[in-house]
């Protein structure tokens, strides 16, 4: 079962060909390269209107790159939310009107589900059930999660993302965007003790996030050293960074590990664009080796926002016969 | 008119913003503006909450997704144009659509798209004082606003908030 999957659920536009959901044939965003080389130039996708200039462009290139034409497929995955509704739209809308000119069968996805369906991507993939942590510029949440469609959610942010924070602090220190790799990168040199940064809890029995109260931590840190007129040194930036990032990851492992304990899995899977985030990858696995739980990570293109995800989910409900009315709307804030 | 508020820590904020969501009606737009880790987001939970939002534990920062949309007494639309480059890109977010009271709409970092902005609306400036204390600027701008901003003041001097002077925190200063 071939199944064509469109994502346009914030700034990239993404189409895939996935096999029988754990094949990948094609998996293209916006962002890559030869997309950029065809349009002359880096296309920042914030608009829904961007998202209209490539959706075309960008599902052919998936079909072809795949090999097939639109008589190969066997059904559509769409994300549904939760995103920005102006992007969304167009997936969606693109991914109806497609299925009615062809017939074939479409479902609308859930952004975060697709993200706990990334690692069955991989060649080595976890039996259910198991803890899911999705973490991303937009989403910062605990999973149990027993099957394809079978969530429980443990806890989430109730302030910042943890992708949030690190574009946030990366901004505060003129770093770019996004901030998620530039400081996974100054802060391999930096210092994670230099400055002991708050590891927000909100009580031993919460699953819940909170990442604002550190974000204005860092804050008041760089006020009360402000730059002098030589600008910062970089050694004190990579400092503050890796005790940033320190800070992050140790609530980030601490709480996934806490679910696990607390809901008697085995096994937990990382997800989301910051799961790409290498201390984070580094520290979950050395801890979870020590509690004896399984990690799994996909490869970091799999981690940040893209279709084939979209089509492992799609493939597990339409092969179920499960598919959406063409009266589907999109969320911004659709729950799992 | 302007009011000067106090507060002295994130739940004040959210307490300070659930009191002037209270007040908010379809149709208006509160404008936030204030540096990074200031308390717009702090102030919006308790905006939300203020306009029947239920479960706001989980009103959350949409810098990614730019726009949140809230169930509550009237629809809470909570815009945070942080990621924004410029007013061009707004437009091309289809903003507008926001501006034009289909819900109660708050925006952080407002101060980004100052020609897109309406001409009447809430203006909210929150500043840091302290490491946890802040100070919230709050002006009415067209007739509904300064009416709001009439409420705000009664509200936090009025029947009930005996309380609140007794602490001393959050006395309004009329400017």
């Amino acid at each position: 079962m071939r199944i064509l999957a469109i994502e346009t659920s914030c700034d990239d536009t993404g189409a895939a060909v996935v096999l029988n959901g754990r094949k990948i044939l094609s998996n293209i965003v916006s962002s890559q390269v030869s997309v950029h080389q065809r349009y002359g130039g880096v296309v920042p996708e914030l608009a829904s209107r961007r998202h209209i200039e490539s959706i075309v462009p960008i599902v052919t290139e998936a079909l072809e790159r795949a090999k097939v034409t639109l008589r190969d497929i066997d059904g559509i995955a769409v994300t549904q939310g939760p995103g920005l509704v102006g992007s969304l739209l167009v997936g969606l809308s693109f991914a109806k009107s497609l299925s009615f000119v062809t017939g074939l069968p479409f479902v609308g996805i859930n952004h975060i589900e697709a993200h706990l369906s990334a690692i069955f991507l991989e060649e080595r993939s976890p039996k259910f059930p198991f803890i899911g942590l999705v973490v991303s510029g937009g989403h910062t949440s605990l999973f149990r999660v027993d099957g394809f469609g079978k969530f429980k959610r443990l806890g989430q942010t109730r302030d910042d993302a943890a992708g949030e924070a690190y574009d946030k602090v990366a901004k505060l220190l003129g770093l770019g965007y996004p901030g998620g790799p530039i400081i996974d990168e100054l802060s391999r040199t930096g210092n994670p003790e230099a400055i002991r940064f708050p590891r927000p809890s909100l009580g031993k029995n919460s699953f819940d996030f909170s990442f604002s109260g550190l974000k204005t931590a860092v804050v008041n840190y760089v006020k009360a050293h402000p730059e002098p007129a030589t600008g910062y040194p970089e050694d004190l930036i990579r400092d503050i960074v890796s005790s940033f990032q320190e800070a992050v990851v140790e609530v980030l492992v601490r709480k996934t590990l806490q679910a696990a304990q607390h809901e008697k899995l085995k096994r937990v899977v990382l997800s989301g664009g910051v799961a790409a985030n290498s201390r984070l990858r580094q520290k979950m696995e050395e801890e979870a080796a020590e509690q004896r739980l399984k990690v799994f990570i996909p490869s970091p293109s799999l981690c940040s926002d893209n279709a084939a995800m979209v089509a492992v989910a799609g493939y597990e409900y339409l092969k179920q016969g499960i598919r959406s009315p063409l009266s589907l709307n999109a969320f911004s804030n659709l729950p799992l | 008119m302007k009011i000067l508020l106090k507060s002295r820590s994130p739940s004040d904020t959210i307490r300070i913003g659930n009191r002037i969501g209270n007040l908010l009606l379809l149709g208006d737009i509160v404008a936030l503006v204030g540096e990074l880790g200031a308390g717009k987001t702090q102030l919006i939970k308790g905006l939300a909450a203020g306009a029947g939002v239920r479960k706001t534990t989980y009103v959350s920062s949409p810098s990614f997704t730019l726009i949140n949309e809230y169930a509550g007494r009237v629809p809470f639309y909570h815009i945070d144009l942080f990621r924004l480059g410029s007013e061009k890109e707004a437009e091309e977010l289809g903003l507008e659509e926001y501006l034009q009271g289909r819900g109660v709409t708050a925006i952080e970092w407002a101060d980004k798209i100052p020609s897109l902005l309406p001409k009447e609306l809430l203006w909210i400036e929150i500043r840091n004082t302290g490491r946890k204390t802040r100070s919230l600027e709050i002006t009415g701008k067209g007739e509904r606003y300064l009416n709001l901003v009439d409420q705000i003041q009664s509200s936090e001097f009025g029947v009930g908030s005996s309380e609140t002077r007794r602490r001393g925190s959050r006395l309004p200063t009329i400017c």
